[in-house]
């Protein structure tokens, strides 16, 4: 049962110093809710929070300022380190607008080889995002199952590239190397498996009554907001506004496929829970199709100059990782090293609508509404 | 107090529900063995594993190194050091060092891919700690081609001289 702060107040027998004291306190940049080095003040009433302020750039490494060091090549493994939990979207954004900019095309092989990983890099990043926010509500279990979903994704995506978190798998014109028939046959094996899953998941997590309780109505984030700050991802999705960078700018090849947007009105914590778990079933779904046309050929384009040279100009990419729109504005005076490389993230923006409507929250809510963010730390300060 | 029986209820079957379905997962994985016993069996190493850099090594057991510092260009860290000498005899240059400061390395095998002699590959080390930062600041690729190559090829049987053992 909630209260509110009123009969909260009333109560309370021990408050010492009036109804009207405050106190600050410190989440982070310490701790396990956080999932990183994110320090949130918080100016507490009692249980209540007045004011939440982030403050970020704990874990600032000066990304921008690299890109404008380091040639177009060497700014590659870079794009990985951002958010590492969707490490193939954010290179994705990167050889896209090298390649945007440099009129490069890329063969049919290596779209669908980018679009089949990317995908898979998606459902393993929602999977740690759900595992880890359930266990920071209290429950254990899930992100077991969920780790042992995403070890069988990494396992793929080790077997073609050789990483496992840090892909940095896309070159400009292609990918670094050919996917081969284990990869395919991994991956037609992995669909059916995750959709069993996903039912288990279901009656497991999303149906349990303890967690909705939880997460019903908390963390209400109105479209008005959201369109404020620029929110983006599962956030902006579970506030009812229709907006997915595959559907609204369509890049590489994701016009060709069949596959729905999941938009819930409730714009609450459980409403991006959803859209996520809806999110996984529709990647599954463009896995699927991209498995099955396939086509055989070159997975790299043949004339790539070994020094990248972008034509003098302002150009922009962005895709929607799984955290939302990622973009970069790429200015370049036509030399070999950009003039300007800006990194628009998803997580900053989504991060900044906390202060607002987290105001008058109980701790504990506000820690399950910043779970439902899905915050990456790396990502924010970058 | 209807609703709070209610409640209770339905967090009860929530409860069970779960309960049910970690034991279904725990009996259907019970007789599986799942674990790799780590130091006494591993994982075998993907083909395509992204270690540290090493030397390749061509039928006589050199290295095809040229020493043109492609490498140490592409490098975007900074931690590859290459000389090269052109010996007498020999139409190419070779390289007389190649250090790699693996402290630095970001392991993103930009190297490996613009080497025109295929002369660097990835290696499959991944028990890579020690206690000093010294031991990986510097990796010497020459004298770890030529270890390995020794423990290849059967040393010859008279004793050679003023080999540290």
């Amino acid at each position: 049962m909630l209260l509110t702060k009123e009969q909260a107040l009333a109560r309370s027998t021990h408050s010492v110093g009036g109804p009207n004291e405050t106190f600050v306190l410190n989440l982070g940049p310490q701790h396990p809710a956080t999932h990183g080095v994110l320090r949130v003040k918080l100016t507490m009433d009692g249980e209540f929070i007045q004011r939440a302020e982030p403050v970020c750039g704990y874990i600032h490494r000066m990304h921008e300022k690299m890109g404008e060091n380091r040639n177009y090549t060497q700014f590659l493994p870079n794009t990985s380190r951002l958010d590492y939990l969707s490490a193939m979207q954010y290179t994705h954004a990167w050889v896209g607008v090298v390649e945007k900019a440099c009129k490069i095309e890329v063969p049919e092989r290596a779209e669908y080889i980018r679009v089949i990983t990317s995908e898979l890099n998606r459902i393993a990043s929602h999977l740690v995002g759900w595992g880890a926010w359930v266990m920071d509500l209290g429950g254990f279990t899930p992100i077991l199952y969920a780790f042992d979903d995403r070890e069988k994704i990494l396992d793929l995506m080790e077997h073609i590239c050789g990483a496992r978190l840090t892909f940095c798998y896309y070159r400009f014109g292609g990918v670094a190397n050919d996917v081969d028939d284990v990869f395919v046959q991994g991956t037609k094996d992995f669909v059916p498996y995750m959709r069993e899953r996903m039912k288990m998941y279901k009656k497991l997590v999303t149906e349990n009554i303890i967690l909705r309780k939880r997460i019903e109505g908390i963390g209400m984030i109105s479209q008005d907001m959201c369109r404020r700050y620029g929110a983006c991802g599962p956030v902006l999705r579970g506030s009812g506004i229709n907006y997915d960078v595959r559907r609204a700018e369509p890049y590489s090849i994701y016009k060709r496929f069949d596959y729905e947007i999941p938009v819930y009105h409730e714009c609450d914590s459980m409403a991006r829970y959803l859209v996520r778990m809806d999110e996984i079933e529709q990647s599954l779904r463009i896995i699927e199709q991209a498995i099955a046309a396939m086509p055989e050929g070159p997975f790299v384009a043949p004339k790539v100059p070994k020094i990248v040279k972008v034509p003098a100009g302002d150009y922009t990419y962005a895709t929607e990782a799984a955290r939302g729109r990622f973009m970069i504005r790429l200015v370049s005076d036509g030399s070999d090293t950009p003039y300007r490389v800006k990194l628009r993230t998803p997580c900053l923006a989504n991060l900044s609508l906390f202060e607002e409507s987290s105001a008058g929250m109980l701790l504990p809510d506000a820690l399950a509404f910043m779970g439902s963010l899905d915050l990456v730390i790396p990502d924010i300060d970058r | 107090m209807k609703k709070a029986f209610r409640e209770i209820f339905g967090g009860a079957v929530s409860l069970v529900t779960g309960m049910r379905i970690t034991l279904d997962q725990f009996l259907k994985n019970f007789r599986k063995d799942h674990n790799v016993p780590y130091p006494h069996a591993t994982l075998p190493i993907p083909e395509r594993y992204r270690g540290h850099i090493i030397f390749t090594n061509d039928e006589a057991g050199k290295s095809t190194c040229i020493a043109c510092k492609a490498c140490e260009k592409a490098c975007p860290s900074d931690c590859i050091f290459v000389d090269g000498l052109k010996k007498e005899g020999e139409k190419k240059k070779s390289a007389t060092q190649f250090d790699l400061d693996f402290t630095k390395c970001s392991l993103c095998g930009a190297c490996v891919e613009v080497c025109p002699t295929d002369a660097l590959t990835y290696s499959k080390r991944y028990n890579l700690a020690s206690t000093s930062k010294a031991a990986y600041a510097k990796i010497d690729l020459i004298k770890d081609l030529d270890t390995r190559m020794a423990k290849q090829r059967p040393q010859p049987q008279q004793p050679q001289e003023n080999t540290p053992q």
